[in-house]
């Protein structure tokens, strides 16, 4: 058992109130005092689920990960962009760049993931008409002769942008240095993860996400910092452990769960060990190359060593196998998929997901959410309902 | 359907005959031993697929048929109650449910299993996972052919050498493995002067619509002249034959100085030309047409006539490069177009066909034409001065298709025209 640190519950606590004012750091003042730190930095946002980030740093500029307004914006201008039948995040992202809450950032890319985030690089183009904006076509077709070579086009085509913008050619040394930075974070959320799946009571869902969060907003360097702290103090903490089960969460790569359906989760008996939140912090989990060619490290990184996901095609045709594995890896009891409403690439993915987990015996229960979600009584009862099942029956 | 029924134009008769031929040789292919490609219509390779001798499939098209002979909600609640997210694209439920409930064809005989799925990914993010869904019920290969969005409004030499390099590495080396049939470029040349020919004929028909009276409805009607087109025949002699065939037929009307046929006979007068952004309804097709035909209303240019290619703006398929030519027409379709790209492009159409405004209907199911319309619509009416308007429906779910609703948008919105011409006039 793991020695009591006397102050390390404070310490954790004021860790994660930094990271949840960096969550609720809406008008991005972050980001505007790391600019006025030193004339001339540029800051550039991105989109879900995940931009080769080391690039941006070698530019010499911030990365910023743009996740919404969950629910503390009020929709007034967003919704007269979108018809009915949409998810909630284009609106709140288009409220917040209309409003003026993005002005701090220079330039903004788009990932390809889905067609709203894809149409919504052409509105950023045209409602911002003075910002760089370029939509990010990630590759679907994984041979690294063909979609490589692609992606490696679209990183150095990144980088010139980039240069222009801030000044700093991305030299292969710099992108080599940004990929060592970048895999000690790497290293540190790793940390975090396993420290998470194997005493889940020790890193409480909502402490982990707001760490995630604030990998969105701070400088690699710092977050890093902030993460191995956090990690270290943890395991001092003498937090309870509860009568919990353990699932794996899916669907919630894009727009984002309000954090408290994140509380209500854990409150409802759910320890969260393995999830898709903030999926591009981690899309890469392994570190990567740090001496050879540094746009093939970058490229064969996502090519051949990101996780999965709904926007990603399943070349191999693995990811129900690839899907399992991972549960049983995590030891999962069960998983809760929840979903953004009318979110397709997630909802499409999830019927597919469970089938693996039907073959497998493994169990599940399925919800809709949207960023804005202010009711969670009946997502509590559901899985509140679904924890006390599986304690009680195990997965019969 | 009234008046027109009693006689089809010679061309509507020779196309029903080539679809009818088509499914025809599909539901044989036991006995052809002919393979079969499931494909998508936008950038799609059919060139390509006839040379190898293989049929091609759209699955759009199917579900499409479906909505339009009333079959799509009962696919669709299959879809659902095995576990198909109602928010989802109603395309994809519809096929599925149809594949469930036993895959008969729009001709009403079965359609085989794929050979091959060529997932062309054009335009739409959808596909992607339309295609992994089918895979779990076919047990078939998959190819990946990813064509690059045309996110900064241009096609860059890299995007061309990275679909013309998948099409000569994987496409055409999976097509013969299924088909057993080598390539050949100059037999391939000559299919592409012959879609060539065809797409001139295309263009000209959709030009016509310049005329006042348009002879056409070039949204309601368009979708029945882009069929051939877009889908299984382009590159064919029947294709040829067929828009010879309908450039006769639009010419004459236009020497009769007639407008379009409607689902109740010739339109009497054209009261309002107008330029439509988004596909159609397509459960009630017809109603909603008469919507229109009914206010003299004619569609003088539209959106959806392009997801197939910009042959209006000068595309067409070239003989002497087949595998450039055809990467260029998979990254050129409209769907593949940047938001400031489409909204040019009806602007364009708003000016050049001399249109009193343009509408928007906003599918459901369809995200890359819906999400953030209605920035088009601003734009646009910032731009020409005309009023926009804005209905929501759905492709082929009948639950988001409100007549009363629609009507009466539509009747606002030809009011707001007249208001304008009034407020011109005075």
């Amino acid at each position: 058992m793991s020695t009591l640190v006397a102050d390390a519950p404070q310490r954790l606590l004021e860790i994660t109130r930094r990271a949840e004012a960096l969550y609720d750091d809406l008008e991005l003042k972050t980001v505007r005092d790391w600019k006025a730190q030193k004339a001339g930095r540029k800051a550039i946002g991105f989109l879900p689920i995940y931009v080769p980030r080391e690039v941006i740093h070698a530019a010499g500029a911030l990365p910023v990960g743009l996740m919404g307004g969950a629910d503390r914006v009020e929709i007034v201008r967003g919704d007269s962009y979108f018809q009915s039948y949409i998810c909630h995040f284009p609106r709140s992202v288009i409220e917040l760049a209309v409003g003026g809450k993005m002005d701090d950032l220079d330039g903004f890319l788009f990932p390809s993931i889905c067609d709203v985030v894809r149409n919504l690089s052409g509105m950023f183009k045209m409602l911002l008409p003075t910002k760089y904006v370029h939509y990010v076509d990630l590759p679907q077709n994984f041979d690294s002769n063909l979609g490589g070579r692609f992606y490696k086009s679209e990183l150095k085509l990144m980088a010139r942008d980039f240069a222009k913008l801030t000044g700093t050619e991305v030299t292969d040394d710099r992108l080599r240095a940004s990929i060592h930075i970048y895999n000690e974070n790497r290293v540190a959320l790793r940390r975090l993860l396993h420290a998470r799946r194997d005493r889940p009571w020790e890193v409480p869902t909502i402490d982990y996400y707001l760490l995630l969060r604030a990998g969105y907003m701070l400088p690699v360097e710092e977050h890093t910092a902030m993460l191995n702290e956090y990690v270290e103090l943890a395991a001092h903490a003498g937090r309870a452990r509860m009568d919990n089960i353990r699932v794996a969460v899916r669907g919630a790569f894009c727009e984002q769960p309000p954090l408290g359906l994140l509380r209500t989760l854990e409150r409802a008996g759910c320890y969260v060990v393995d999830d898709d939140f903030v999926l591009g912090s981690r899309f890469i989990e392994v570190d990567l190359d740090t001496k050879g060619d540094p746009w093939d490290s970058l490229s064969e990184g996502f090519m051949h060593k990101s996780l999965p996901a709904a926007s990603k095609y399943d070349q191999r045709h693995t990811k129900h196998a690839d899907f399992v594995k991972r549960v049983r890896d995590f030891k999962a009891d069960g998983v809760i998929f929840m979903a953004p409403s009318f979110c397709d690439p997630a909802l499409l993915e999830q019927p597919m997901l469970q089938k693996a987990l039907e073959d497998a015996n493994i169990p599940f229960t399925a919800f809709k959410y949207s960023e804005d979600t202010g009711q969670f009584q009946v997502i509590r009862e559901q899985a509140g309902t679904f924890a006390d099942a599986l304690k009680l029956w195990g997965n019969a | 359907m009234k008046g027109a029924t009693a006689e089809k134009d010679a061309s509507m008769q020779k196309q029903k005959e080539m679809i009818a031929s088509h499914f025809h040789e599909l539901a044989h292919v036991k006995e052809s031993g002919k393979k079969v490609v499931y494909t998508f219509v936008p950038g799609n390779l059919t060139e390509l697929i006839n040379h190898f001798g293989l049929l091609p499939v759209l699955p759009e098209i199917n579900a499409l048929q479906s909505g339009m002979r009333g079959k799509s909600a009962e696919y669709i609640s299959i879809a659902e109650k095995a576990g198909h997210s109602e928010d989802v694209c109603t395309y994809v439920k519809t096929d599925i449910g149809m594949l469930r409930a036993g895959n008969i064809g729009p001709t009403g005989e079965p359609l085989p299993k794929p050979d091959l799925l060529l997932l062309s990914y054009t335009g739409c993010f959808t596909f992607l996972k339309w295609f992994e869904l089918l895979r779990e019920e076919y047990d078939c290969p998959v190819v990946m052919l990813h064509v690059p969005y045309q996110g900064d409004g241009e096609i860059t030499s890299e995007m061309r050498e990275y679909v013309a390099n998948q099409i000569r590495q994987v496409v055409i080396p999976e097509f013969e493995r299924v088909s057993g049939v080598k390539y050949d470029e100059e037999r391939m040349k000559e299919q592409l002067k012959l879609s060539v020919r065809a797409e001139d004929d295309l263009v000209w028909v959709l030009d016509s619509a310049r005329a006042k009276p348009s002879p056409i409805d070039a949204w309601f009607g368009g979708v029945y002249y882009i069929g051939p087109m877009f889908t299984s025949f382009r590159g064919t002699q029947d294709a040829v034959d067929y828009y010879t065939m309908l450039r006769e037929e639009v010419q004459d009307r236009m020497d009769q100085k007639l407008g379009p046929v409607t689902p109740d006979g010739p339109m009497r007068e054209e009261k309002y030309r107008l330029v439509i952004e988004g596909p159609p309804n397509w459960t009630s097709f017809r109603e909603f047409w008469r919507m229109f035909a009914d206010e003299g209303a004619v569609i003088v240019s539209s959106s959806y006539t392009k997801v197939g290619g910009l042959y209006d703006r000068g595309f067409r398929h070239n003989p002497d490069d087949p595998i450039g030519t055809m990467a260029d027409y998979c990254m050129g379709c409209y769907t593949n177009l940047n938001f400031p790209q489409r909204t040019a492009l009806l602007e364009s159409y708003i000016n050049d066909f001399q249109a009193d405004g343009f509408l928007i209907n906003s599918v459901k199911s369809c995200n890359s034409f819906s999400a953030g319309q209605l920035l088009i619509l601003r734009e646009l009416e910032k731009r020409t001065g005309r009023p926009g308007g804005f209905i929501e429906s759905d492709l082929v779910d009948p639950r988001y298709f409100s007549a009363a609703n629609i009507k009466n948008r539509l009747e606002s919105y030809f009011q707001m025209i007249e208001a304008k011409r009034a407020g011109a006039k005075s």
